[in-house]
């Protein structure tokens, strides 16, 4: 039988560093969520930077999370546990994205035809 | 005849220590399908958030300090799991791994109880999941998280009790695992949910 | 206490009495048969409760046999309506039942047709191709079998208690909204695709982890059979696919449960997300279907054209690509949305480079032909049948994928013809090819070979009588769904040519269970003793007796090469005598059958409103899998002292 599906590095969960990881993580993760909070109650920031400065903190916080909590092993090859995460977040960036994109374009597209939005009901007020 | 049994043995230690890899491995690919779940209403939650239909949006509605706090339980409540399974791995200590997960199930029912009582907030104001296509989205993706925490902490209930029971055998450690897995995953969902839902629905 | 379930539900007209009568009766016949002969025992502890993949696989075939008689009974019904509802005549059937037949024959053929096939031979095939001598997760397996069947049976309940769905097999609101759908149809819909959304999803973790984690010693992704691979593209899909599907009809059943707003006309709902995840589905679900047939084919191919298969590598670098593209395309499927330019233009651009991996698989089993010894076996000719008919719905879909065409040509039965044509011509022969090519693997002996030829025949030929008037109608402006039409259109003798070619292809279904029939009946000319049937098996399946002994595999086999039995074969291997290990084989459970039972009674209760039935069935099921977490002694050992006495008894007859 192969061997190639660990999914955590056990041997690090049952390693002396293993402590020091998740309470490096929670740190971090707590720093991570404050800060935004932060930013965002107080509006420090205009609204534009305010957006991609909280999705790339979410984005870094995802990231601690899942190399100091999730301890996914790197042992072994090939790596599928990886793979299929990777392949997951490729496949659900397509959904998320391409969604978004192709309601927003049917907004714009019903919004051309007419300056005042025929569909009322969405209650959609244009700027 | 001394060796041939020590072999069998390995052989049987191996092959129990294949299978709760195999578990793992499946229940990760399992998560992997439960981020297309909530891909997808994230998705509809992006596409929705502004027909309020002339109610009121994220902006009016959302207490931003009583979320922080819900987050930061939730957060918490990921790092103590963290820690019964590296008692549960390492140190072999079951009192700490039944300790750590007790304060675990301990913060998940106050997240849960906090999410019930915003819910039920909302809902006796009128801002029912009825009232617009964004509430109705709103209360769905996080709805379904909360009702992800629950089912965890039903499984937790369970673990504990096969813990106590058995006590920390290999099978008993790999289902502490694969639980860690869930909880955690969950916690990253929740700070998309923080993030996309609370954070930028204040801007 | 019941809900909103009064008399009221129990069938009114005479077609759905006389339906539900005969159900019963079959019903009641089969029971009254099982206790006759006092089988209930052996079918429990043997089939019921098995979870060896070989039973499960059986199992899902023979629940694709039943559903598709009630789904080809819907196209006969459908076409007959057509031919007679001209001008001032109006047909044998009331619009609104009408639509619950084509709604119900698509439902049917895709979800409880096409899938538990899929599954059934995925099941009966892929755990002896890697050398496997079970999946990853048997009890899994159990729990999906059981509760794709719990959705047919509720798909089958709807005919005699209440109705079904009237609203098309996506069911698109806001007309499947409960403003506009009031009664229970969709309802049943929603449940019994639920149930069978959350068994494909499971089976489909499950042969994926089977895939990376049960292979054999040596057999490295570049050695696995095409099979395998394209049953690992399509399961891949399905881990990120069916999630969607799920979330989408969830939020519908909120809406109509709860009175949420997602798909709603109003109180700021947005119908077209709903088209838009549905889609995000359904698109990539054809190519959960067909990449297995493609595998079937590559299998048949190489076995009946005595070569091995013409370039491997890029077959399967066309799967990897089919799969990832199959993801990106699913707008050409509401390109009259009403998106802008942009948006049409990249998915329709996606939707045409899917066509040349797909392509580069139909030149390789060209080439695999050429110049090789064909035997015209029934496989074979499902083969090119298959290439034929699909190289004409592969362009046609091409055709389909010009966002401009498609303005014209949406919902069109242009499109109905288009997708048939995919789909009877892709998944339906494929399938049909794979069972004929492994049924000697599985039961010992092959199925009529004359009567299998004769199949094939009726089929192709009552498919092309059915379809290029349904291409040509499209093309003449007729739309897809119509109970009625109107004498001026002139459309009635190109319909009368196509029911024809139902009733060709009904010949083609009783020549198919009369394939099977003949082939039991005959079987003792037939049988398969040396576990290679075909006779130029290359791989793994066809080195293990036929039928297998429960543990598949004696001793696991070794793979050195992509032709690993080839080289068993012909190699210069020394033979050894076999050394036997003990095997540890998973144990029965009835919990797959109970959850099953338990799900199909929780969704009965939900969509009747009978909520003390639904609570507990969510309860009993949440307790069934606590029973199973802690049952510890899930496997039991065959001692090699037993296996090598059944290994004798197996060689000596």
């Amino acid at each position: 039988m192969t061997n190639d599906f660990k999914v955590i590095d056990e041997q690090f969960e049952a390693g002396r560093n293993a402590i020091n990881s998740y309470v490096i993580g929670f740190v971090l993760s707590i720093a991570l969520t404050l800060i935004p909070y932060v930013m965002v109650v107080n509006h420090m920031l205009s609204v534009q930077t305010a957006v991609v400065s909280v999705v790339g903190i979410a984005l870094a916080q995802l990231l601690v999370q899942v190399i100091f909590f999730l301890h996914l092993s790197r042992k072994s090859k090939p790596e599928w546990n990886l793979i299929v995460f990777i392949y997951t977040i490729l496949m659900v960036v397509f959904l998320v994205i391409g969604s978004i994109w192709i309601m927003n374009n049917l907004k714009y597209n019903m919004n051309m035809a007419d300056a005042s939005p025929l569909n009322s009901n969405e209650g959609y007020i244009p700027q | 005849m001394t060796t041939e049994i020590l072999h069998h043995s390995e052989d049987a230690h191996e092959l129990h220590h294949n299978k709760e890899a195999k578990a793992l491995f499946g229940f990760w690919v399992y998560i992997m399908s439960d981020i297309l779940l909530f891909g997808s209403l994230f998705a509809v939650y992006a596409v929705l958030h502004n027909n309020t239909f002339g109610g009121p949006s994220a902006k009016d509605l959302f207490s931003m300090p009583f979320v922080l706090i819900e987050t930061l339980i939730l957060l918490t409540s990921s790092f103590t799991y963290g820690l019964a399974s590296v008692y549960a791995r390492h140190h072999d200590r079951k009192d700490m791994v039944v300790f750590w997960m007790m304060v675990t199930m301990f913060l998940g029912v106050a997240f849960v109880t906090m999410e019930i009582s915003e819910f039920a907030k909302l809902f006796s104001e009128g801002h029912s999941w009825q009232a617009s296509g964004f509430l109705s989205s709103f209360f769905t993706l996080v709805g379904t998280h909360g009702v992800h925490v629950t089912l965890g902490l039903v499984w937790m209930g369970g673990l504990l009790a096969q813990v106590l029971k058995y006590g920390l055998t290999q099978t008993t450690v790999g289902k502490i695992s694969t639980l860690g897995l869930f909880w955690h995953f969950l916690d990253i969902v929740w700070i998309f949910i923080f993030t996309f839902v609370y954070l930028m629905g204040a801007l | 206490m019941l809900g909103n379930l009064t008399l009221a539900a129990l069938p009114q007209d005479h077609i759905v009495l006389g339906a539900s009568i005969f159900m019963g009766i079959c019903a009641v016949g089969i029971i009254g048969a099982i206790t006759y002969f006092k089988k209930w025992k052996w079918l429990w502890t043997e089939w019921l409760t098995s979870v060896d993949h070989k039973k499960i696989g059986i199992m899902y075939v023979i629940l694709a046999f039943v559903m598709i008689v009630r789904g080809f009974a819907d196209a006969v019904m459908m076409k007959a309506q057509q031919v007679f509802s001209v001008g001032t005549s109006y047909g044998y059937l009331p619009p609104e039942h009408y639509d619950q037949i084509f709604t119900g024959h698509a439902v049917v053929m895709i979800f409880f047709v096409a899938m538990p096939l899929l599954f059934g031979l995925i099941n009966l095939v892929l755990p002896l191709q890697i050398g496997s001598r079970d999946v990853a997760y048997p009890f899994l397996n159990s729990l999906t079998l059981w509760l794709t069947v719990a959705g047919a049976a509720l798909v089958n309940v709807s005919l005699a208690i209440g109705e079904f769905a009237a609203v098309g097999w996506l069911a698109y609101p806001p007309l499947s909204g409960i403003l506009f759908s009031p009664g229970v149809g969709v309802d049943y819909y929603i449940w019994a695709l639920q149930l069978s959304g959350a068994a494909s999803l499971i089976g489909g973790i499950n042969f994926f982890a089977t895939i990376i984690m049960m292979r054999c010693k040596g057999m490295t992704f570049m050695r696995m059979p095409v099979f395998v691979w394209t049953v690992f593209g399509s399961m891949a899909l399905v881990i990120v696919t069916f999630p969607i599907f799920t979330a989408a009809i969830s939020l519908l059943a909120l809406d109509r449960l709860m009175g949420m707003h997602f798909f709603t006309a109003d109180f700021g709902g947005n119908a077209m997300m709903y088209i838009n995840l549905i889609w995000a589905w359904g698109h990539p679900e054809v190519y959960i279907l067909v990449l297995p047939a493609f595998g079937i084919f590559s299998e048949v191919v190489s076995m009946f054209s005595k070569k091995k298969l013409f370039g491997y590598t890029t077959m399967i670098w066309a799967v990897i690509a089919i799969t990832f593209l199959s993801f990106v395309v699913w707008a050409h499927h509401f390109f009259t949305m009403g998106a802008g330019a942009d948006v049409n233009a990249f998915f329709g651009i996606m939707t045409m480079i899917i066509a040349v991996p797909t392509g580069v698989k139909v030149f390789n089993w060209l080439f695999t032909m050429f110049r090789g010894r064909i035997t015209f076996a029934s496989p074979m000719l499902w083969l090119i049948g298959f290439i034929f008919t699909f190289t004409i719905g592969g362009m046609t879909g091409v055709l389909l994928a010009v966002p401009g065409a498609d303005f014209q040509l949406h919902n069109s039965l242009f499109l109905i013809a288009h997708f048939h044509n995919t789909i009877i011509g892709g998944v339906v022969f494929g399938y049909f090819a794979g069972l004929i090519y492994w049924f000697p693997k599985i039961f010992g002996f092959k199925l009529s070979e004359s009567f299998g030829k004769a199949t094939f025949w009726a089929w192709i030929i009552g498919f092309f009588v059915t379809f290029i008037p349904v291409y040509i109608l499209g093309l003449q402006g007729m739309t897809r769904r119509l109970s009625h039409i109107d004498a001026g259109t002139g459309w009635e003798p190109l319909l009368i040519i196509s029911a024809i070619g139902v009733l060709i292809i009904a010949v083609g279904v009783v020549l198919l269970i009369l394939q099977f029939v003949m082939g039991v009946i005959q079987r003792k000319n037939n049988m398969d003793t040396t576990g290679d049937a075909w006779g130029e098996g290359r791989t793994l399946e066809w080195s293990t007796s036929s039928p297998p002994p429960f543990y598949n595999f004696a001793v696991i086999p070794t793979v050195h090469g992509r032709h690993a039995f080839w080289d068993m074969k012909y190699g210069n291997a020394v033979k050894e005598t076999p050394h036997y290990e003990d095997i540890h084989m998973p144990r029965n459970t009835g919990i797959g059958f109970y959850i099953g039972g338990i799900a199909f009674l929780m969704c009965f209760g939900i969509v009747w409103h009978i909520w003390w039935l639904a609570g507990a069935g969510i309860l009993g099921i949440i307790i069934a899998a606590i029973v199973r977490s802690f049952d510890y002694h899930t496997e039991y050992t065959v001692s090699a002292a037993q296996v090598a006495t059944i290994e004798g008894a197996r060689t000596n007859k």
